[in-house]
Order: structure tokens, then C-alpha cells, then sequence
């Protein structure tokens, strides 16, 4: 038999046995990919009450699978993630989300930080500006001048020798 | 017999470490050289007790005794060997056990590579090591005593947790105490130098390796944490910012900042009160860590079995250590000298808003761990504070401190000209920017956030190469190879860059992943695939198999690439009986450039499993990031000024010089 | 002068030695209710002992009445319910329990067999009206008033201490 009709004959028994053996391109466990996705991004910001350090979209407790079949149902509905948040948090507080809303009481922790890195700032331009404005005798003597860890000089051999200074 | 032998030696140990913190102490006070001469040997007998101590606990583990209660509660007869040795550790009791073992082992060093240390400031040192060891001795033995029985004896023990079944959980907690209690080196170093009114920049040379030996074992140890929670929880995350987590990074953040203010103050004697405040609070931090897991004040899945008596003790050690140390601090430090001068522009500078970012960055850390806990406590409410939140506050301000770290290294000691700095950098600026946009050329959809991180790790990189070209460059007239050349750059140069470098992989690894990786839920029969790209994901159906403790539902898949085989994994769903509880375990084939991750999730009816497919690219990078940063630690730590043999020869032939 | 920068330190660890604390008193798992003094979600759910009939919250009205949710699967209920049997003989106010997530037989068989303090049960097997209430963990107890608002939610067991210092004193309060 020429060459080209035993593979093709090979190729076709082949199919055969996979169309058979019903193995096929996996489906998504979700029924609905898109919905699912909105419904994990959601609830990844939502605290699992029940063992309190998952998130509702990771933990196998009875209540996070409650929740995500309810967040599930309320987007079919429509409901826009805000609703979905507000449903949340009328029920169990501020508590279930991980991404705490802005408030008068979590002022502090939201604007803290940058509060933290400008008072930082502030200080340190303080600091540095006082330290220029001292006479040089405020300050201690300087022992080693363009010592070795400065660029440009050469690769240098008396690197040995500063080190062995100090 | 054995168990109390434990106990008894942790009493002696009690005793002698009251003998390290007092007799020499004095003895440095009032000049009597043989109470200070106690102090070497006392730190070596108190790490004998405790190392015995813990000898015994590791007995009673690997023989099943269960009439011990921690021993019950942490094992079982089933358990393998070698995860009944890792059970020691397991629980709180023994943890503490671990804790004071490695404080002990870094005071009986300290006491050994301490010969060039005056006899006042070594006594001062191993005294105060000595007292923070008889404080966690007298919290165990007062609350946690490891060795406590229980009557009547069980016939069987508790088991580890499974989750701890892994040799993840063997390594993990001992690096991770080795940076924790490390950091005291400093501390006692610190707080010694305020005692004895020395602070100048030989105390910050003896200071630096053991500060950066401390880092490189946080470093390990929390890089080790986050890859154990990736392949050992199931669903490829690998930081939560969870509590304990964010505990152990503070330190982290503060010991970085530490190890760059050492470097200016051995360098240009300056920022020496500074300094002297990062090692107190470094060490405070490690101490409040202690108290957060074990106090039962936050909610974490690291916490311990809580018990407020506990917390009380921890709290009131911390009070009592923090508080004389910053005591002492605010009494002393004023007096501290200034150091010599610098320039608005020049290295120190920089180095100076390095340790602004960090701390700025622990303090916002400190921030969100905390505040739930705030509030609670004035009564206004209680919320969660999460990785939303962190992600938010953190990621905005790692830009600076990355950008700096480009200029720092090529900046000059005391002054540095902004022409100069900028004419040097602009090639690895422009650089950066180019390989930044072939990335996202090659890889597509990266968006604005990822740009930024592959810009900033590419900047890195370019700074780094570009001071390599310098140092390398041939000198003129001087016939040297390149060999050469390499050789002569000082090893804490080589390892500041490689730890740079580290940096660099770590957050290409964190970008290139957060932006690439791809996730498949899939319900499964056997033969169905599921492709991600190129890549073709088969199942092979599942078959039960009996592991040692536990009963497995072990799955197969195989991946090909364009037809091509590439592995098999078995991810696995194990249930041990002991303990009544089932762990996935997924499988992950460890690539350099990806990982595919695989894991079960349900079965479902028909005999399908839901099957969970990731393809995560450059995933190890973040963990090789880390180990390239311990790397470069471990480089610098080695520089020949801190080598006692280099040392030595060096003196002699400066004392021959100077009789010159 | 001077001084006063290097006392900065150590003032702000004292400040977070004090909150730190306090928080040793508290109990950082304990989520506490956002429905407290609003009105109680309404619900309509059959009852456990006759599927064929509904309670409904408006049911309720005008009487001050005590929610207790339970369920079979329920370690932690065990340990309270010999109290609520005793509390229920009393006949202080109406004691309706809300069978939680629960299988019907195994249910009444619970009952059955530990006693049945309720004037009726309300059968929530999906546990939609349980997250409307912000129900967590069981078992947990509300008190609501006449109007139908929620004044009270205990989360765990009852004790006696919380039977008579806090929900008893309520009660007598809300009937005034």
C-alpha cells in the first residue's frame, strides 16, 4: 500500500478512537467564565468570617460558598459591585472587607503613610540643612579623604592599605 | 527521666544566663578583669544547657513519648521520623524552646569572633545577650514549659499538622529565628556602646557582619515562608500580607535600613545615634513579633495556640527591653558626635533617604497590622485591613527607594556632582527604558503598573552594569587583566551590587508574574485537555494510593508542548485520619523561565474532578531574587576588614609601617 | 532642648505598649453586628415541625421575642441548650429557633432527643435568612423588639452569666 494511505488510514483510526474515548477540550467548571471571574474578583476582597484569614473567594467554608453563590445571583441580577459590597457589609460590618472604605475613623490609616513619608521627608531636609549651617568644628575630624569605595579612582592596591587603617 | 532532665537544664541555664548578665556587667563598670573574664565562658556553658535542653525535648519527640503533653499535641505514632524532629518546633512550647536555643547559639558566637573586641565592650555585649536569654528562659519556664506531663498518658498523640508535614516546615521557622534572634547581636551591640559611651566607627565595623549575617537569615527565612505557601497551600499565592507575615518583614525592612546606615557610619563615622536607634528597633520589632503570633491580639493562620497569661509575660519582657533600651537611648545618644560632614548631594544623603523610604515603608506596614487592633481598642469599630490595602500603600513607595538604589552605588562619599552622577546614568536610564519597552513588545498586555516594574528593575540592572564598567575599566598605563581588575574590587562592593542585583530578579520575577500568569478551572474526565498557549494539559484520571499518615487521591496530568511531552505531575488530595483533615497538594513542574502549577480541586459526579491549571511565568525569579540578595549579603559580610586573619596582617605590617 | 527629640522613641513605644494592652482584653475573631438597633431582615420560612405553614417577621409584631440559632450538626449548641430549656420554662418571652442549614429529620430528631425549648422553629435550609441575620457561626442568639428591631445578637453558646446579666435585663427593659 503506497505510503500516504497508510497514514492516512493510521490518522483516520486515530480520530476514531479519540472521538470514542469522548475525550475532548476540558470546560470551564464555571457555567459562565465571565461572570465567574467578576464574581472571584469581588470576592477576593471579602474576609471569610468563618476562618478569617481566606477570602471569601478561596475558603471551603459552608459560608463562603453561601456567599459566592449569593454574589453569583446577585450579578445575574445585574447588581453592580458597589450593591454587592453594600449587601455585604450591611449584614457582617466593615469587618468582611479586606480593603478597608474610606471613613473618618480609617482617615489615619489611609493617608498615614504618605502623612508618614512627607513628615520623613520633612525631617530629613531639617536635618541636613542644620548639619550645613553648623560650623565646621561641630563636626568630628574627617579620617579617611576619597576613601576607597569612591568611583573613578583605579582598581587600587591601596584598597589593602585603607582598610587596614580603621 | 528524660523530660525532666529538660526541664532542670533549662533551670541551670536560668541561673548561669543571671551570672552573663551581672558579673560582667559590673565587672566592665568597675574594672575587675576577672568578672568580666566570666562573661566568654558563661555564654559558652549557658549554650551548652540550652543546646542539651533541646537535645532532650528532640528526644522525646523522635521516641514518641507521649506522657509529655507537647509532645501529644504535636505528634503522632504514625508521623516519619523526620517530620517527628521538625514537630519540636511545631507548636509554641516548642518554638520557644527553638527561639532561646538560637539565642544562646548567637551569643556563645559572638563571645568566640569577638578576640579584637575591648574586654569592657565584649563583657557589655554577652551581658545584655545574657539578659535577653534569661527573659525568654524565665517566660518558658513560667508559661511554656516544653517539658510538662501529662497524666494519664495517651495512647496516642494529636499529630502535627498537616499543613507542617512538609520539609518546607523543617527549614522555614529555624532560618527564619536565625534572623530573628540575630538581630539581638545587634541590639546588645548597640545598647553596649550606650552603656559604655563608645559609638564611633570601629563599634559600627564590629557591628556590620553580624548585622548582615542576621539579614541574610531573615532573608532566607521568610523567601523560604513564601515558597512554602505557594506550592504547599494549593493556590499558587505566595504573600498575604497576613499578621505574622507582615511581623517578620518589618524587621526585614528596618535590618535593610540598618545594614545601609552601618555602612556610612563605618565609612564616615556619621548618623551614629541613628544607627544606634535602627538597631534597637530592629530587634524590637523581632520582640513585637514574637508577641503578635503568641498573644492571641490578632487573628492570623500563623498564631499559636493563645493563652493571655502569655501575652501578658511577652509584653511586659517587651516593655521592660524596649523601654531601658530607648531609655538609655534618650540619655545618652544626645551626646553622640556628629561625624564628619557631608554635602546636600552625596552618598550619604542618599543613604540617608534610603532609610527614610524603609522605615516610612515599615511604619505603613505597622500601620495596617495594627490598626484593626487600634480601634478595637478605643472602641470605634473593628474592620480588616488586607492586601487591597497593602498593595495600595506599599508598591507607591518601593519606586523611590528603587530609583535611589540605581544612584546611591555610584554616587561619592561626602560629595558628588549632579552633572557628573547624571551624565554616568544616563545610559543605564535610556537602557532601561529600551529593554522595558522590548518586554512588553515580546510579551504583550502588560499594562501601566508593569511597565513600572520593568522599568524599575531594569534601571537597577543598568546602574549595576554600569558600575561594573567603571571598576573593570583597564587604568592607564596599568597593565592589569581583567581577572585582575575583578579581583580588586572590595568583596563588600561585589556583594552590595549582587544584593542589588537580587532585588532586580525579584521584581522582574513579581512582575513578569502578577502580569502573565494564566489560570485554567476546568472540569475534568479522563482524557479531556485543557490548553494554555502552546502548552496542552491532559488528564489521566485519579487512583488511590496510602502515603505513610495518610490516604491520597492521587490525580495525573501530562503536559506537551506542540506535542512534544513535557512532564507528568500528580497533584495529590490527601486526608490523614489522625487529624481528621484533607490537604491538596498540588504538583508543580519548576521551570526558569515558568512553572506550571497543577491541583485538584472537587470531585465531581461522573467521575470528573474540577482540575486548577496555572502557567506561572518566571514565578521562581521571586524566590531566586531573595537568594541572590542573601548572595550578595553573604559576599559583603566576608569583606577582608571584618576577616580576624586579614585583620591581623594588616596591623602588623600598619605597626611596621608607622615604626617606619 | 535636644533632649526632647530623643524621648520621641520611646514615648511612641509606651503609647503602643498601652494599645497593645488593651488589646489582650479583646477577642480579635469576634465580629460584631451591624444590625443592632435596625430593623430585623425580613423573612417568611416554613416551620420545622409543619412544612404547610410560613412565619413571617411581621408575624412578630409587637411582641418582644428571641431568636436562637441552631442546628443539628451543632457541637457548640449542645452546651447551651439545657439553659435555653430552662430559660424557655420560665415563659419570659417567645423562643422561636432558627434551624440553620439543617436536614428536617435529623432535626427533630435533636429535639427529640436534647428537648425543645421554641415555641416553633423556622426551617432555613439554604441559610439565606442566617446571612441576612449576619449569621456567622452557630450558635448565635438575637433579641428583637416589638417593632422588629434587632437590639441584641450573642455569638456563641449562652451562659448563664449572659442569660441573666445581659439578655434577661433586656428583656425586662424592652416589655416596660
Amino acid at each position: 500500500m503506497p505510503d500516504s494511505l497508510c497514514k492516512a488510514i493510521v490518522a483516520l483510526l486515530l480520530a476514531l478512537s479519540a472521538a470514542l474515548a469522548g475525550a475532548k477540550e476540558a470546560l470551564p467548571e464555571a457555567a459562565d467564565p465571565a461572570l465567574e471571574a467578576r464574581m472571584t474578583r469581588i470576592t477576593a476582597e471579602l474576609r471569610c468570617l468563618v476562618c478569617q484569614n481566606q477570602t471569601i473567594a478561596d475558603s471551603n467554608a459552608g459560608l463562603a460558598v453561601d456567599l459566592r453563590r449569593e454574589t453569583r445571583a446577585m450579578l445575574r441580577q445585574g447588581k453592580s459591585d458597589a450593591e454587592i459590597i453594600a449587601y455585604m457589609t450591611a449584614r457582617y460590618g466593615d469587618f468582611v472587607l479586606y480593603r478597608p472604605p474610606l471613613k473618618s475613623t480609617t482617615a489615619l490609616l489611609w493617608f498615614g503613610p504618605a502623612a508618614m513619608l512627607l513628615l520623613g521627608g520633612a525631617v530629613l531636609i531639617f536635618v541636613l540643612r542644620r548639619r550645613t549651617r553648623l560650623a565646621a568644628d561641630a563636626f568630628e575630624p574627617d579620617e579617611d579623604e576619597e576613601a576607597g569605595e569612591g568611583r573613578g579612582e583605579p582598581a587600587r592596591a591601596d584598597s589593602d592599605a585603607a582598610a587596614a587603617r580603621t | 527521666m528524660i523530660p525532666e532532665l529538660g526541664h532542670l537544664l533549662l533551670w541551670l541555664a536560668l541561673g548561669v544566663s543571671a551570672v552573663l548578665g551581672t558579673m560582667p556587667l559590673v565587672g566592665a563598670a568597675r574594672n575587675r578583669t576577672d568578672w568580666m573574664a566570666l562573661a566568654r565562658p558563661s555564654a559558652a556553658i549557658l549554650f551548652a544547657l540550652v543546646a542539651l535542653s533541646f537535645v532532650c525535648l528532640a528526644l522525646a519527640f523522635v521516641g514518641k513519648d507521649f506522657s509529655v503533653l507537647y509532645v501529644a499535641t504535636n505528634s503522632n505514632s504514625s508521623l516519619p521520623t523526620h517530620y517527628r524532629f521538625a514537630a519540636v518546633w511545631g507548636g509554641h512550647e516548642g518554638s520557644m524552646l527553638l527561639w532561646t536555643l538560637m539565642l544562646a547559639f548567637w551569643t556563645v558566637a559572638v563571645a568566640r569572633f569577638s578576640a579584637h573586641l575591648p574586654d569592657k565592650v565584649i563583657a557589655r555585649i554577652l551581658a545584655v545577650m545574657g539578659w535577653l536569654s534569661f527573659g525568654f528562659l524565665l517566660f518558658m519556664l513560667a508559661t511554656s514549659n516544653p517539658f510538662d506531663r501529662l497524666v494519664p498518658t495517651p495512647a496516642d498523640g494529636r499529630d502535627l499538622n498537616p499543613l507542617l508535614q512538609d520539609p518546607g516546615m523543617v527549614i522555614h521557622p529555624p532560618m527564619l529565628y536565625m534572623g530573628y534572634v540575630g538581630l539581638s547581636v545587634a541590639f546588645s551591640f548597640a545598647v553596649a556602646a550606650l552603656i559604655g559611651g563608645n559609638l564611633d566607627a570601629t563599634w559600627a565595623r564590629w557591628t556590620r557582619p553580624w548585622t548582615t549575617a542576621a539579614w541574610i537569615f531573615l532573608t532566607l527565612g521568610i523567601a523560604l515562608g513564601s515558597g512554602w505557601a505557594y506550592y504547599e497551600l494549593g493556590w499558587g499565592g505566595w504573600w498575604f500580607w497576613d499578621p505574622v507575615e507582615n511581623a517578620s518583614f518589618m524587621p526585614w525592612l528596618v535590618a535593610t535600613a540598618l545594614i545601609h546606615s552601618l555602612a556610612v557610619t563605618e565609612k564616615r563615622n556619621s548618623f551614629k545615634s541613628w544607627t544606634v536607634l535602627l538597631a534597637i528597633l530592629a530587634f524590637s520589632l523581632s520582640l513585637l513579633g514574637t508577641f503578635l503570633v503568641r498573644s492571641g491580639v490578632l487573628s492570623s493562620v500563623h498564631a499559636f495556640a493563645t493563652d493571655p497569661r502569655r501575652g501578658l509575660f511577652i509584653l511586659a519582657f517587651l516593655v521592660v527591653v524596649i523601654g531601658a533600651s530607648l531609655t538609655l537611648y534618650a540619655w545618652r545618644a544626645p551626646s553622640v558626635g556628629l561625624g564628619a560632614r557631608f554635602a546636600l548631594l552625596s552618598r550619604e544623603t542618599l543613604l540617608l533617604s534610603n532609610n527614610v523610604l524603609l522605615l516610612v515603608a515599615c511604619g505603613a506596614v505597622l500601620l495596617g497590622t495594627l490598626y484593626p487592633l487600634a480601634l478595637d481598642a478605643l472602641g470605634m469599630g473593628k474592620i480588616s485591613v488586607g492586601p487591597p490595602y497593602f498593595d495600595t500603600v506599599f508598591v507607591p513607595l518601593l519606586t523611590p527607594l528603587v530609583f535611589l538604589m540605581g544612584i546611591g552605588p555610584l554616587a561619592r562619599w561626602k560629595e558628588t556632582e549632579l552633572p557628573d552622577l547624571a551624565s554616568r546614568l544616563k545610559w543605564a536610564a535610556g537602557a532601561a527604558v529600551v529593554a522595558t519597552v522590548a518586554t512588553m513588545w515580546l510579551r504583550g498586555g502588560i499594562g501601566v503598573v508593569g511597565a513600572v516594574g520593568l522599568l524599575m528593575a531594569f534601571w537597577i540592572i543598568g546602574s549595576i552594569a554600569t558600575d561594573f564598567v567603571d571598576r573593570l575599566r583597564p587604568v592607564g598605563g596599568l597593565r592589569t587583566g581583567l581577572w585582575h581588575r575583578a579581583r580588586l574590587i572590595p568583596r563588600s562592593i561585589a556583594g552590595m551590587q549582587i544584593a542589588h542585583l537580587g532585588v532586580a530578579v525579584f521584581i522582574l520575577g513579581v512582575t513578569l508574574v502578577k502580569t502573565g500568569e494564566v489560570e485554567r478551572d476546568v472540569r475534568m474526565q479522563v482524557g479531556d485537555t485543557t490548553t494554555i498557549g502552546d502548552l496542552v494539559f491532559s488528564f489521566g484520571g485519579v487512583r488511590d494510593v496510602q502515603g505513610p499518615n495518610y490516604r491520597a487521591a492521587r490525580g495525573t496530568v501530562t503536559v506537551t508542548d506542540k506535542g512534544r511531552p513535557v512532564v507528568t505531575l500528580h497533584p495529590e488530595k490527601r486526608h490523614y485520619p489522625a487529624t481528621q483533615s484533607t490537604m491538596t497538594e498540588a504538583d508543580i513542574d519548576v521551570g526558569l523561565t515558568r512553572d506550571l502549577y497543577v491541583s485538584l480541586g472537587e470531585a465531581v459526579d461522573g467521575g470528573a474532578w474540577i482540575v486548577r491549571v496555572y502557567v506561572k511565568p518566571f514565578v521562581d525569579w521571586i524566590w531566586g531574587g531573595c537568594l541572590v540578595m542573601a548572595l550578595g549579603g553573604l559576599l559583603a559580610a566576608s569583606d577582608r576588614r571584618y576577616r580576624a586573619k586579614v585583620r591581623r596582617t594588616a596591623e602588623a605590617s600598619t605597626s611596621v609601617a608607622s615604626a617606619a | 532642648m535636644k533632649r526632647f527629640w530623643f524621648l520621641i522613641p520611646l514615648a511612641a513605644f509606651l503609647a503602643l505598649a498601652v494599645v497593645l494592652a488593651v488589646g489582650l482584653k479583646l477577642d480579635p475573631r469576634e465580629v460584631p453586628s451591624p444590625l443592632i438597633d435596625k430593623p430585623a431582615p425580613k423573612f417568611a420560612l416554613p416551620r420545622l415541625d409543619d412544612a404547610g405553614r410560613t412565619i413571617r417577621l411581621d408575624d412578630m409584631r409587637g411582641k418582644v421575642w428571641v431568636l436562637n440559632v441552631w442546628a443539628s450538626w451543632c457541637v457548640a449548641c449542645r452546651e447551651e441548650h439545657p439553659l435555653l430549656v430552662e430559660f424557655a420554662k420560665k415563659k419570659v418571652v417567645p423562643l422561636y429557633g432558627l434551624n440553620y442549614k439543617d436536614q428536617r429529620e435529623d432535626a427533630t430528631r435533636w429535639l427529640a432527643r436534647f428537648g425543645n425549648p421554641y415555641d416553633a422553629s423556622l426551617y432555613d435550609v439554604e441559610g439565606r435568612v442566617g446571612i441576612d441575620f449576619g449569621v456567622y457561626g452557630v450558635p448565635e442568639t438575637f433579641v428583637i423588639d416589638q417593632n422588629g428591631v434587632i437590639r441584641l445578637k450573642h455569638i456563641g453558646p449562652l451562659t448563664p452569666d449572659v442569660l441573666a446579666n445581659k439578655i434577661e435585663p433586656l428583656l425586662k427593659k424592652l416589655d416596660a
